[in-house]
């Protein structure tokens, strides 16, 4: 047999004998699901975070002479510790084990699964998120705050407006970096029996007990969306550059 | 309009400001001079409460503007900043920085704030910059614009903070003018400067601080001509 004909039996066996491109399909949908699913908890909620994690640190504590203004210095301050925790935890822990305790404690008996990893892994992307945004927010001229603030707007107009506009276009190569990592890590979902694609070729695979397809396809899949996420990114950073070089 | 009463500020140690009383009469054009790490700037940035005061009182309109209670928000809106690097919103068109404060505070509708822009614009001969980006121009027109910006909010006294001390030295003369401008038509101001013959000649009263207060206050001929205080002799012998 020629090696055109070893390669087209290999093709056959991975992809269409008993229908198993399927098997391929649902787990490229369920990757891109998940991704899509866990950037948007991610972004928002980092977001989030960091507005408030800022926002604190503009908040004076001696101002706070009231009693109703301490009490709610004293709630912001336990929040923006709790937050540095949570921070700290999904950064410090393997998100594997994230994934299995979210699966098998925290949502146990949740029957769907595909909810429980756009959950854990929204809830990990948004402590790394929280984390860039606030490194594009401090990157933001001290001056920018003044300006608005200047103005009679309020912190929290101008954190919105002024400051997060600016901070993400700073932070946007960051944040591409955050979209490829989440894409590349939903290949851990396999651990909770969701179908993704990793997960489908380790299904194809130990049916054909031939490697090397199903696994270089993957591969190819994964880097092609990669490849897409970064052209868009870059389209888009092109187009916030415009008209500002600032 | 503005009184000051035992102001003083300390950073971490650093006793910046030491006592300063002064009050601002609706009208007058303060001019501030005095060396670097006097305190001049610090003592502006406490009057609208850029730099929270440690110690004394700001009374703006008959308000007590260091009282926390007080809406410290509201007050800002009557007191135009200008400062030394613009800070203009470089992702805003300069309409944009114009029009948002009024429009986000809901003080004027979108159509008036931008007609109000247009005619500030076109005062200081920039309205063909109505929708450039900030980076696009060069630094007297964004000091020009920022006063603008300041001006849309229709402030009660405006204060500078440095204004030229960035500018490349051809591009001083027009933002001088149009502070100038301003001052003649009878806009309060207080303006930290280095340019002693703008002070000479805009200011009303002109106060010298050093180690955090006034060393020396005076009408600007008097001022100029006759220092009575040591250090401000020394201080004049060395800029003019």
């Amino acid at each position: 047999m020629g090696w055109i004909e070893s390669l087209t039996a290999e093709f056959e066996k991975t992809f269409i004998r008993d229908d198993r491109y399927k098997v391929f399909v649902t787990g490229f949908k369920n990757t891109i699901l998940i991704t899509i699913v866990a950037l948007l908890v991610g972004l928002l909620g980092g977001t989030l975070i960091a507005m408030f994690r800022y926002g604190f640190t503009q908040m004076k504590k001696k101002k706070a002479i009231t009693l109703p203004a301490k009490l709610l210095y004293a709630v912001f301050w336990v929040i923006d510790k709790v937050l540095a925790l949570y921070v700290a935890v999904m950064r410090g822990v393997p998100l594997v084990v994230q994934l299995l305790i979210m699966a098998f404690v925290v949502m146990a008996g949740f029957p769907n699964k595909l909810v429980v990893c756009c959950i854990a892994m929204g809830l990990n992307s948004a402590a790394y998120v929280s984390e860039v945004v606030r490194g594009g927010i401090n990157a933001v001229d001290a001056g920018q705050m003044e300006a608005g603030r200047s103005l009679g707007l309020s912190a929290a107009v101008t954190i919105l407006y002024i400051i997060l506009p600016q901070a993400f276009k700073s932070a946007l190569p960051a944040l591409c970096n955050e979209g490829i990592a989440v894409l590349k890590e939903t290949s851990v979902v396999g651990y909770i029996a969701v179908v993704d694609l990793t997960r489908a070729s380790d299904l194809v695979r130990s049916r054909t007990m031939s490697p090397l397809m199903p696994l270089l396809f993957i591969a190819v899949v994964y880097f092609a969306c990669v490849m897409l996420l970064s052209w868009g990114v870059s389209i888009l950073e092109r187009r916030l550059k415009q008209g500002d070089r600032g | 309009m503005i009184e000051v009463k035992g102001l003083k500020k300390e950073f971490e140690g650093l006793q910046v400001l030491n006592g300063i009383d002064y009050t601002i009469n609706q009208g007058e054009k303060i001019v501030v001079i005095g060396p670097s790490g006097s305190g001049k700037s610090t003592f502006l940035r406490c009057l609208n409460l850029l730099e929270e005061p440690t110690g004394g009182e700001v009374w703006f309109d008959g308000i007590n503007i260091t009282d926390p209670k007080n809406d410290i928000n509201k007050m800002r809106q009557k007191m135009g900043m200008v400062f030394q690097h613009f800070n203009l919103f470089p992702h805003m068109t300069v309409l944009d920085n114009i029009t948002f404060a009024p429009v986000k505070l809901k003080l004027q509708t979108k159509t008036e704030a931008e007609a109000n822009a247009m005619r500030l614009l076109k005062r200081i001969g920039l309205e063909e910059k109505a929708n450039e980006y900030p980076n696009r121009l060069s630094g007297g027109q964004k000091q020009r614009i920022a006063i603008v910006r300041a001006l849309a909010m229709n402030p009660e006294v405006m204060l500078f903070d440095e204004p030229t001390s960035a500018l490349d030295p051809e591009m001083v003369g027009e933002v001088l003018d149009l502070i100038r401008e301003l001052a003649k038509e009878g806009m309060t101001m207080v303006i930290v400067t280095h340019e002693m013959g703008f002070a000479r000649e805009v200011g009303t009263k002109v106060l010298f601080i050093d180690e955090g207060v006034i060393k020396e206050e005076n009408t600007p001929k008097e001022f100029f001509e006759h220092p009575q205080n040591k250090r401000l002799q020394e201080f004049l012998s060395k800029v003019l």
